[in-house]
């Protein structure tokens, strides 16, 4: 096995990183799709840390954890595209501000 | 890097709830073929599967049991947690049937859906292990994403699932982070390993761990509807069809607390000098934050919602509190919470017509002038849930408090019961719409014999726990 001259702190600061793009991306677009996409950067971003922290301290868990969060993620698009594509039939909209029949 | 083995302890008993009610989940959804317009056989199977699902809950001995390498527990929490959620899909059935023929939701998906919810609520409550704690919350939020959007062809229940679903996979990153912190600083995702390992180190206080704690907290706070994760539960709760509304409020929020009270005294309990005062603050500002807002609304949806955000204050206490004692408490306020809930509901159901929900408090003027016994119902109900002697909610309430106080959270306690006082007040207000103002129109209330009698239950259960909760009590473990 080859072992990274990367250290474990430049993974982690990668990771936290995205997931602050992410974060941001959900709070300041206002596109539904594009929302969508920024909280896919944060899953992603967790799963970085998951396999550094599995490969620097010779673990296994969160190798099994980061494919288990890859098949909920997938599930996740695939119930959330059709939830934006319902909505698009009603409203043909995509931007956020416009869904505004409950008060937030 | 060491080997993967497979789990040595296989054990398909410990498992047999989950596996029951996953076959009758798919049996429902392949039924659904040759079934036709008319879902009562899909109910009927449904209600069967969570019959046996109940039982079967019973069917490992002795307790505690834990199986696949001490990542699932059979335990008295998980045990009576499978009944309550069992019960509430049950109920939540029951009230779903005259609905969807109401507002012509025909699938039967819908049953399935609710099954499939219900299976990751009990692999939820019973999971002592992260990976597993993570499937469950997620295969609980995807049936209830699905679920919140049911009325496809209505702008509300799309934006509801909408909401709900962009807040709840941003809540998910928050707790899927948590739980990496904590599992990159224990090197463990097993709760009782991340115990020991804690234990082990004397309360270390590395910022990788502690960061973990908060987005813990954060992730669950989102998933029980605490504040300030709350902003998407008003919205939700009011643009959900109504019976969806009624099973988020108990069993997945019931599912959400068993995972939130397992991780924090089973993992953390250790670390507790640090998360007892975060958690303190949520709940009091769950607590001030639901009473107040419900105050505001003039929506009888959105201030149940709002009432279910203080509940969610109340509950945090049993957290906090941490004690076996406030686990029971937890158990027996879910168990009230889930009768008085769906009670309520069932009778905003009833109060509904096709095209109409009636669902602004005015509309529920003079009530007790024309349906006395519906009125008195729904007034029982609502003074159950601000915790009235010699109702349910009365005695639940009892429980978390004086747990709280046997753990010295004094302060904690009278915040609590200053707001229960407060929650009167809207409570009340509704109970003024009925009791003393002239009726506006003429109500078309359609006796529907299903919804009625979830309201009978509710009662029943209601006024049973509140007068003589002990065999109750003796169940949930409390002596």
């Amino acid at each position: 096995m080859f072992e990274g001259t990367v250290p474990l702190a430049h993974y982690l600061t990668l990771s936290a990183v995205l997931f602050v793009i992410g974060i941001v991306g959900v709070l300041v677009r206002r596109n539904v799709i594009v929302v969508f996409m920024s909280i896919e950067i944060m899953l992603n971003a967790v799963n970085i840390s998951l396999i550094a922290f599995d490969h620097y301290l010779n673990l296994s868990n969160g190798q099994i954890f980061s494919f288990m969060v890859m098949c909920v993620a997938a599930a996740e698009v695939s119930v959330g595209l059709a939830i934006i594509i319902a909505l698009h039939r009603n409203k043909p909209t995509v931007n956020l501000d416009e869904f505004n029949l409950l008060k937030w | 890097m060491e080997p993967i083995h497979a789990p040595e302890s296989i054990d398909l008993i410990a498992l047999a709830p989950v596996l029951v009610l996953s076959v009758f989940a798919m049996g429902v959804l392949v039924l659904d073929l040759w079934a036709g317009k008319n879902k009562t056989l899909l109910m009927f199977v449904s209600l069967v599967g969570l019959l046996m699902t109940a039982i079967s809950a019973f069917a490992k001995h002795p307790l505690p049991a834990f199986a696949f390498t001490d990542s699932y527990i059979v335990d008295h929490l998980s045990i009576f947690f499978t009944c309550i959620f069992t019960l509430s899909s049950a109920l939540a059935i029951l009230l779903s049937a005259e609905y969807n023929e109401r507002k012509g939701m025909k699938a039967g998906e819908y049953y399935a859906l609710i099954l499939l919810c219900t299976v990751g609520m009990i692999v939820l409550a019973s999971s002592t292990d992260m990976i597993m704690i993570f499937l469950g919350i997620e295969i609980v939020s995807i049936c209830l994403y699905v679920l919140a959007g049911f009325r496809r062809d209505d702008p509300v229940s799309n934006e509801a699932a909408l909401k709900y679903f962009l807040l709840g996979a941003f809540a998910t990153g928050f707790l899927l982070y948590g739980m990496t912190l904590i599992y990159g600083s224990t090197g463990s995702t097993n709760l009782f390993k991340i115990a020991e390992f804690i234990k082990a180190e004397g309360a270390p206080s590395s910022p990788l761990l502690l960061m973990g704690i908060v987005l813990l907290v954060i992730g669950f706070g989102f998933k029980v509807a605490a504040v300030p994760f709350h902003m998407w539960a008003p919205d939700v709760y009011h643009g959900s069809p109504t019976p969806v509304t009624a099973f988020m409020a108990v069993g997945p929020k019931a599912a959400a607390f068993a995972a939130f009270f397992r991780v924090f005294t089973e993992a953390i309990p250790n670390m507790a000098a640090n998360w007892e005062i975060l958690l303190c603050i949520v709940a009091v500002l769950s607590m001030f934050v639901g009473n107040l807002g419900a105050i505001m609304q003039t929506n009888i949806k959105r201030m149940l919602a709002f009432s279910s955000i203080s509940h969610a204050g109340y509950l945090l206490i049993a957290v906090i509190a941490k004690s076996a004692m406030a686990g029971s408490g937890l158990l027996f306020y879910m168990l009230t919470y889930a009768f008085t809930t769906f009670g309520a509901f069932g009778i905003i159901i009833l109060l509904g017509r096709k095209g109409e929900e009636n669902l602004e408090m005015e509309n529920y003027s003079g009530l007790a002038y024309k349906h006395p016994v519906l009125a008195l119902s729904m007034t029982v109900f609502l003074l159950s849930l601000g915790g009235l002697p010699p109702f349910a909610g009365f005695v639940a309430k009892f429980y978390i408090f004086s747990a709280a106080i046997e753990e010295g959270f004094v302060t904690l306690v009278i915040i609590a019961v200053l707001n229960s006082a407060i929650s009167f007040y809207y409570y009340l207000k509704v109970v003024v719409f009925m009791y003393m103002k002239e009726p506006a129109g003429e109500f078309q209330i359609s006796m529907t014999p299903m919804t009625l009698f979830v309201v009978i239950i509710g009662i029943i259960g209601t006024i049973e726990l509140g007068i003589y909760p002990d065999p109750i009590i003796a169940l949930t473990g409390l002596n």
